[in-house]
């Protein structure tokens, strides 16, 4: 009977995972379709969406555009949120429950309220809408999650090794930029690359803020209505296949060197 | 990895652990703090201040749709309440459903992907890439992917009619099913990645411990590992909770919802951006945030954690 339990167990965390990959699969599968004007029944495997992706209006595009503004609120939330983590670590302030709970709560509010908020701010103050209005926005979410990020790496940074420059004469500013700074990269790049995901993926914070300016997943929301074009799909899956392609040689060549370690020790 | 940021947002984790760091008083900290903090005040704090100033507007007599002027109208709240109250249960019910599915769901694969899956490092690496693979690619296709597989065409609706587990005018898409199925889909990795960083870290030794004393795994199960795991069920259950109850794309009536399914995120952007009722949408807003903030603070309390960030 336990032995069945511990079966169980596996199939049911087996099944979890095979639901996860479904909408994916599926997803990746229907950007082969050869599906002409709507692209629900499959009508068999073709490439030419792939070779031709700027074929369907706008999906190139709006492509762009999620490019720019990811890229754009990528480094502002970045720069700003790596400098928050650092005060919060190393340094004692006044207010600092304060800059916490400031920190905590975008986190915590929907989606759809700090995107209506913002929006209600740009229409009170006559603000026309476009792509500055959405790069403003996506900062403003992504700050707290760099934060949270970056703040993990700094508060286990080894404060010996700083010490250390320290008795080697470095100035603080040389402790800094060739001590602390590279032992932070990790940290900020995984920050970045979570702004990033965050910003290009955004539906509801965007559609409040977007007036005219099209990003990719507005694109997919418009077109919902009227069908989706086989080349959305591309794109979609086409930087699915380089994340996963990074991630992949991440992980696995870490583990393949934990492995090997732990076969070694 | 890139989504360490659920790992370090866990009550009690790597944070608390580390050495303390000397921490110095220096006006180096005004600088560091200042960009950031004036950038939130600016586009997210003053926004909450125009939300509610908006919430009380009145319309322009005579004027346009869409023309409001400053006025001290409570009746707005009281009206979207009215209007809207089947609404506001339906988000906080479909919300609270698919948290629930999304725990029993990601707790399981969370536990093996931390605990069972340890001893092969290399099978955990790849378990972990296939929960963060969702991130990867658009929401939004994949919502719409279920909607397809769901569709009265698809697959599914004409294998449960085949084995007659459905009658025949059954259909899946636009009903209540269907949209607490999207948002359980949607949150999944969002309960189980916290989850998983809390169990991964969790010490076997005091499950050996507990077998010891004769506890049934079971018992283990009850009284050590979900215990020590439950920062990660609160990480994850705020990150699924949260969000679910603002949604409106799996309610949306071009993704897995009907007008019967609408929740409040549907009605705000139909009042903020079709209706342009601006006062009506930032008080469901401002409803939306506070029942939410006194909802999970009341939760943190309960489970005894009051350490968020």
């Amino acid at each position: 009977m336990r032995g069945f339990g511990k079966y169980l167990l596996w199939v049911y965390s087996g099944m979890a995972l095979v639901f996860l990959m479904i909408p994916i699969v599926y997803t990746i599968v229907f950007s082969f379709n050869d599906a002409r004007r709507t692209n629900i029944v499959w009508r068999g495997f073709t490439f030419d969406n792939w070779l031709d992706v700027c074929n369907a209006q706008d999906v190139c595009s709006s492509f762009g555009n999620s490019l720019l503004v990811a890229g754009v609120s990528t480094v502002l939330a970045t720069a700003m949120g790596t400098a928050i983590a650092l005060a919060l670590v190393r340094y004692r302030f006044r207010f600092r429950e304060a800059t916490t709970l400031l920190l905590f709560l975008p986190m915590a509010t929907p989606e759809v309220v700090l995107g209506a908020g913002l929006a209600a701010q740009f229409l009170q103050l006559g603000v026309q809408k476009g792509l500055v209005t959405i790069i403003i926005a996506h900062t403003m979410f992504c700050i707290s999650f760099v934060v949270v990020t970056v703040r993990a790496r700094v508060a286990v940074l080894d404060g010996a090794l700083e010490e250390a420059g320290r008795d080697l004469y470095a100035s603080p500013n040389q402790v800094f930029w060739r001590v602390t700074f590279p032992l932070l990269i990790p940290g900020i790049v995984a920050a970045a690359l979570l702004s990033f995901a965050l910003s290009f993926d955004d539906f509801i914070i965007t559609n409040f803020n977007a007036g005219p300016a099209m990003t990719f997943p507005r694109f997919v929301y418009t077109a919902a209505a009227r069908g989706i074009p086989a080349e959305a799909n591309v794109i979609a899956s086409g930087v699915f296949f380089c994340a996963i392609l990074l991630v992949l040689i991440a992980q696995v060549g870490g583990a393949i060197k934990r492995q090997r370690l732990a076969q070694v020790g | 990895m890139a989504f360490g940021a659920f790992q370090s947002s866990a009550p009690g984790g790597s944070v608390a652990a580390a050495a303390p760091q000397v921490q110095r008083k220096s006006p180096v900290a005004l600088w560091l703090l200042l960009p950031g903090i004036l950038y939130l005040i600016l586009f997210f704090v003053t926004p909450l201040f125009s939300l509610v100033l908006t919430s009380f507007q009145e319309s322009v007599p005579g004027g346009f749709i869409g023309e409001y002027q400053t006025a001290f109208r409570f009746e707005n709240y009281v009206e979207v309440v009215s209007t809207y109250f089947t609404h506001i249960g339906r988000s906080f019910v479909y919300a609270s459903l698919a948290t629930v599915f999304a725990l029993l769901l990601g707790y399981p694969l969370a536990y093996v992907i931390g605990v069972k899956l340890r001893a092969y490092p290399l099978w955990q690496a790849l378990a972990l890439v296939l929960l963060i693979a969702p991130f990867f690619i658009s929401f939004l296709l994949r919502t719409l992917a279920w909607k397809q597989i769901f569709s009265d065409e698809g697959f599914v609706v004409g294998a449960l009619k085949t084995m007659q587990l459905i009658p025949a005018d059954a259909y899946l898409t636009g009903t209540p099913f269907s949209v607490v199925f999207g948002l359980t889909y949607m949150f999944l990795p969002f309960m189980a990645l916290p989850i998983y960083a809390t169990l991964e870290k969790l010490d076997l030794r005091y499950v050996e411990a507990g077998g010891d004393l004769y506890a049934n795994p079971v018992t283990v199960f009850r009284k050590v590992t979900f215990p020590l795991s439950i920062p990660g069920v609160i990480s994850g259950t705020l990150l699924t909770f949260i969000p679910a109850t603002g949604d409106y794309i799996n309610a949306s009536r071009d993704f897995l919802g009907s007008t019967d399914t609408a929740m409040m995120g549907n009605v705000i952007e139909a009042n903020f951006l079709v209706l342009q009722n601006f006062p009506a949408a930032a008080a469901l807003s401002l409803i939306l945030m506070m029942s939410i903030l006194i909802l999970v603070s009341i939760y943190v309390r309960r489970s005894g954690t009051d350490d968020l960030l």
